[in-house]
């Protein structure tokens, strides 16, 4: 896999019908809304639990076929799923309830932040930009964070 | 047809469409589904010398592209197939909102806050600014946002992904109960 075959419009073309895909569904499903993500914290309508469950479920089924099918890409190439290190478990439940305060008050995980800036929510983009600084952030501290 | 999808999409409907993409990229190229390390991306190609932004970001330019198009697909849905209702909350969240001071229910988001004129206001820099900021740091640190552990790292049995999912709920309910009515 060169980077030239890689960086190609044409291999990146799925890539963008796929974001487009998602931006559309992110929308009209209304997980990109504020309004949304406190109903769900607040467990006053199953809509988000459906979203997430549903996903996670054709995901799941979808992931553990490929594996036993050992399936590989369209390219031939094998399809490899790295574990997830689990360390001493402090960077998932630190991290996640850092991830879990920010969900809450921007009301938007990455993808639906940048569904929102294409909704005319340019507002958004300093959330990303904020985003942008948390993730810098880490990378300089990481050395000195318990993982 | 035209009015189905103008519609809000049922959850059994978006969930399906979007776990599918798992296995779709799996399939196309080998990626894994995972939105947040664009963030990433985005600090490797900016000039620096931190370790953790020491790669080539053009490794992940087909996310960057992805996310591009998630953009587009926003101006999509909400110039030619939007509808103009206020999202259908439950009665219930709306009624505990209202008592948190939002006035405003119209939009995708309380538009008192997150406005450049709401970004001005205490509570609104804080959710857009200290939430941004948490949501990057957050993500980063677990290894993974919404897509890549609530999703994909859950559809692949991964414990860790499961640890993360609890925590992004310990945080979110936090938030929830305990700051937003501090700070709203």
């Amino acid at each position: 896999m060169t980077t030239q075959s890689n960086n190609g419009m044409g291999r990146l073309l799925p890539y963008l019908l796929i974001g487009i895909y998602f931006g559309i569904i992110f929308t009209k499903s209304e997980v990109i809304s504020w309004f949304r993500i406190q109903e769900m914290f607040r467990f006053q309508a199953f809509h988000m639990y459906g979203i997430i469950g549903s996903a996670a479920a054709v995901a799941m089924i979808s992931v553990q076929i490929i594996k036993r099918k050992k399936l590989k890409t369209f390219g031939g190439e094998d399809i490899v799923i790295p574990p997830k290190d689990m360390g001493s478990g402090t960077r998932y439940w630190l991290g996640g309830t850092m991830f879990g305060l920010g969900w809450a008050l921007t009301g938007a995980c990455p993808g639906p932040m940048f569904a929102l800036v294409g909704n005319g929510f340019t507002i958004m983009l300093i959330a990303i930009l904020s985003a942008v600084a948390g993730t810098y952030t880490y990378g300089v501290l990481r050395p000195r964070l318990p993982h | 047809m035209i009015d189905f999808i103008s519609q809000p999409w049922p959850w059994y409907v978006a969930g399906p469409l979007i776990g599918i993409v798992v296995p779709a990229l799996l399939l196309i190229g080998g990626k894994q589904f995972g939105i947040s390390e664009n963030l990433r991306h985005m600090c490797a190609w900016a000039p620096g010398k931190v370790e953790f932004f020491q790669y080539d970001w053009k490794n992940g330019i087909w996310n960057l592209t992805l996310i591009f198009g998630v953009v587009i697909g926003g101006y999509i849905a909400s110039t030619f197939i939007g509808s103009s209702d206020p999202v259908g909350i439950s009665e219930a969240t709306r009624s505990d909102l209202a008592l948190l001071g939002i006035s405003n229910f119209e939009g995708l988001m309380p538009s008192q806050f997150f406005s450049w004129e709401g970004l001005m206001s205490g509570p609104g820099f804080f959710l857009i600014v200290i939430g941004g900021f948490l949501v990057g740091f957050g993500a980063r640190y677990a290894g993974g946002c919404t897509s890549g552990h609530a999703i994909s790292g859950l559809a692949d049995l991964q414990l860790p992904s499961l640890i993360a999912v609890m925590g992004f709920f310990a945080g979110g309910l936090i938030a929830t109960f305990f700051i937003l009515p501090l700070i709203l």
